[in-house]
């Protein structure tokens, strides 16, 4: 928790650092949006408004659980619920790009950016998925 | 490995079994039999026969798939009053058909119309029954649900690997039987190297050598060559005829190599699995067939489109709180015990009262998912043009897999194909399209192995994606070794009124097996629980 109140502090701090980040291309697709596009959007929807059946998908559009990359690089990397683990099945700069991309889309618009060194300390270890 | 044995001659299993069959008759026969490991291929014993539930006693089941309609037809048989809170408006879960005329809407709101002619259907679920597996034969039998032969395995059937032979799909036979003849031969040199003289004594090697020409199809030089001996097998370029011209020609085998680059020694060690061996089943009519039958032996028992949201064991008693879909009203339901069959990605998100340990177990398995598309086509021409009966080509790209339908063979009009049977990331992709766009996409595929045939005979498709199936928002529970340690024998075991059941709480993970043993299991300890209260 220290630790990402003072990551935000150096953000809040040294906006600079935050610049080239945010300045990228504009027609350049975002990283993670292919990620999105092939892997979340199959339970999180197209428009990442989540749905809900006799349980629920979570809607990642306007999701304040996004403020801090480190929930996020948490559920990613572990799982939650009927939500695999997909650490192992995608890279640590894939993971960081999708997280990057939907913190910065659908409604969210927090700032940051979303390293794959945040998700090797932030991350749950890669774990098996043995059966089906 | 070695196979040098000790100089013991200890008789072999069959002739002891023989000998014990003569003395002590069949039962003490299978006794041995199942000590010796043989025999051993299910767990299941025979309809449970509970009885003596005490008078007025009560179960609550929550989920009206196989697992929890098993529970309440044995439940009620044991003498307790059962019933039955399903979310969809039929009985089955996950063994399923779509029909024509059935509308089916994913998550996300997307709706398809299943335009099949009538007979057909699309198994989004469960589509076939190894013959070991003796709880779902049993009661297909009991309930009256006609089988006929699944075809797992066909030899006409094609293997594609985009880089193997250019791109262009070739026979399972062909390459099957090159690959055995490729390796007896690389065998058989390996023992004329002296590869194999630590492993094997003189005798052995010889006796080896013999098998492996009559495995292989070797020529009398031991290689696999082109001949009419491995055409036996591979087939011939022209096949044996009547007449004038009825002398075969042989056919040439495939280079080692390529058999390789096809990766064809993965696709034999598919069917050779014990969940793929010959026999397999399937319902006369679609595998919904199962799920229907077992449904009316519960008639009446049924409530439909209930959703749980609230699951209480205070008082001495289990309420389950539920959403009437159907009207929005809050309703709840009461009884001494349940048997909760909810899939865990779902009972993980609703409230239950119940032990930190279970809880934690629910939550900690993830679920896997699949998608499947069932394409219509207008001719069996795979039948008519190509002599495939069933059985499953495979292809190494995302949609892994194409089938044909095993019933209704070499009948005239449309049939359905197996267009996709997705597997790891493939699956996320495919889910991730729209439902047209994933039958487009199984199209172009598919094509692949019917060029000029199958794009131009489909008639129309539906796509089903496990994670966006708003029953259990994936396929299967999908356990992994630590997490089985963990978690396995708390999520099975009663807490304290409540014991949960499914494929989840089984090792035979997503087969309807699966579902009914941990079903007959979980009753049998709840109702051992309710006689000792």
């Amino acid at each position: 928790m220290i630790k990402t109140l003072l990551r935000c502090l150096v953000l809040v701090a040294v906006p600079a650092l935050c610049a080239p980040a945010i300045a990228a291309e504009p027609a350049a697709p975002h990283p993670g949006e292919k990620v999105y596009r092939e892997v979340c959007q199959a339970c999180h929807m197209a428009n990442a408004k989540g749905a809900e059946g006799a349980g629920r998908i979570t809607a990642l559009a306007g999701n304040s659980n996004l403020a801090y990359p480190e929930y996020p690089i948490s559920i990613v990397t572990g799982g939650k619920g009927a939500m695999p683990w997909f650490r192992g099945q995608l890279s640590d700069q894939q993971i960081a790009d999708v997280i990057g991309y939907v913190r910065t889309h659908f409604g969210n618009k927090y700032k940051g950016k979303v390293t794959a060194a945040m998700v090797v300390e932030n991350g749950a270890p890669v774990q098996l998925r043995d059966e089906r | 490995m070695a196979l040098i044995d000790t100089g013991v001659q200890a008789p072999t299993r069959r002739e002891l079994l023989h000998a014990i069959g003569v003395m002590g008759g069949a039962s003490l026969l299978y006794q041995a039999m199942e000590s010796m490991g043989h025999a051993a291929e299910s767990q299941f014993k025979g309809p449970p026969n509970l009885q003596g539930a005490r008078p007025g006693a009560s179960v609550l089941v929550l989920g009206a798939g196989l697992a929890g309609m098993l529970a309440a037809i044995e439940l009620r048989k044991a003498g307790y009053k059962v019933e039955i809170l399903e979310y969809n408006n039929r009985p089955g879960g996950r063994n399923w058909s779509l029909y024509g005329g059935d509308t089916y809407t994913e998550l996300g709101g997307a709706v398809q119309q299943v335009g099949f002619a009538k007979g057909n259907y699309l198994n989004p679920g469960a589509w076939r029954i190894p013959y070991h597996h003796r709880t779902i034969l049993h009661y297909c039998k009991a309930f009256g649900v006609a089988l006929e032969p699944f075809m797992q395995l066909n030899h006409q059937a094609l293997v594609h690997n985009s880089k193997a032979f250019g791109g262009k799909p070739q026979r399972y036979r062909e390459l099957a039987a090159d690959w055995d003849g490729n390796v007896a031969e690389l065998l058989a040199k390996a023992i004329d190297n002296k590869g194999l003289d630590s492993e094997l004594r003189a005798e052995d090697r010889d006796r080896l050598k013999e098998a492996l020409r009559d495995w292989g199809l070797l020529d009398k030089n031991m290689r696999y060559s082109k001949g009419l001996r491995s055409s036996r097998r591979r087939g011939y370029d022209r096949p044996l005829g009547g007449g004038v011209d009825a002398e075969p020609i042989a056919s040439t085998p495939f280079a080692f190599g390529d058999l390789l680059d096809a990766r064809i020694g993965g696709i034999v060690a598919q069917h050779m699995e014990n969940q793929h061996q010959t026999t397999m089943f399937q319902p006369v009519g679609g595998m919904g067939m199962i799920g229907k039958a077992f449904g009316k032996q519960v008639e009446g028992l049924i409530r439909y489109g209930a959703k749980v949201t609230k699951i209480d064991q205070s008082g001495g008693a289990v309420t389950a709180t539920y959403t009437d879909i159907a009207s929005g009203e809050t309703r709840t339901a009461k009884a001494d015990y349940c048997v909760c069959t909810i899939p865990l990605g779902i009972l993980s998100q609703i409230e239950v009262d119940a032990s930190p340990g279970l809880l934690a177990a629910i939550a900690a398995v993830p679920y896997s998912n699949s998608v499947k598309v069932g394409l219509e086509m207008k001719t069996r021409f795979w039948e008519d043009d190509e002599a495939i009966y069933g059985g499953i080509s495979y292809t190494d790209q995302p949609i892994a897999q194409i089938s044909y339908p095993s019933g209704g063979l070499h009948s005239a009009g449309p049939g359905v194909i197996l267009g996709a049977y997705t597997f790891g990331p493939a699956s996320y992709k495919f889910a991730g399209m729209a439902p047209e766009e994933r039958v487009r996409t199984a199209l172009e595929m598919g094509a692949v192995f019917h060029p000029g045939r199958y794009k131009e005979q489909f008639s129309n498709g539906v796509a089903v994606a496990w994670s966006r199936v708003p029953f259990t928002l994936g396929c299967c529970a999908q356990w992994n070794e630590a997490t089985r340690k963990e978690h396995y024998q708390t999520l099975c075991a009663v807490d304290d009124r409540i014991v949960l059941a499914g494929e989840h709480a089984s090792y035979v993970g997503c087969w309807m097996e699966g579902a009914l043993l941990s079903s007959l299991d979980a009753i049998t300890r709840l109702h051992t629980r309710a006689l000792e209260a």
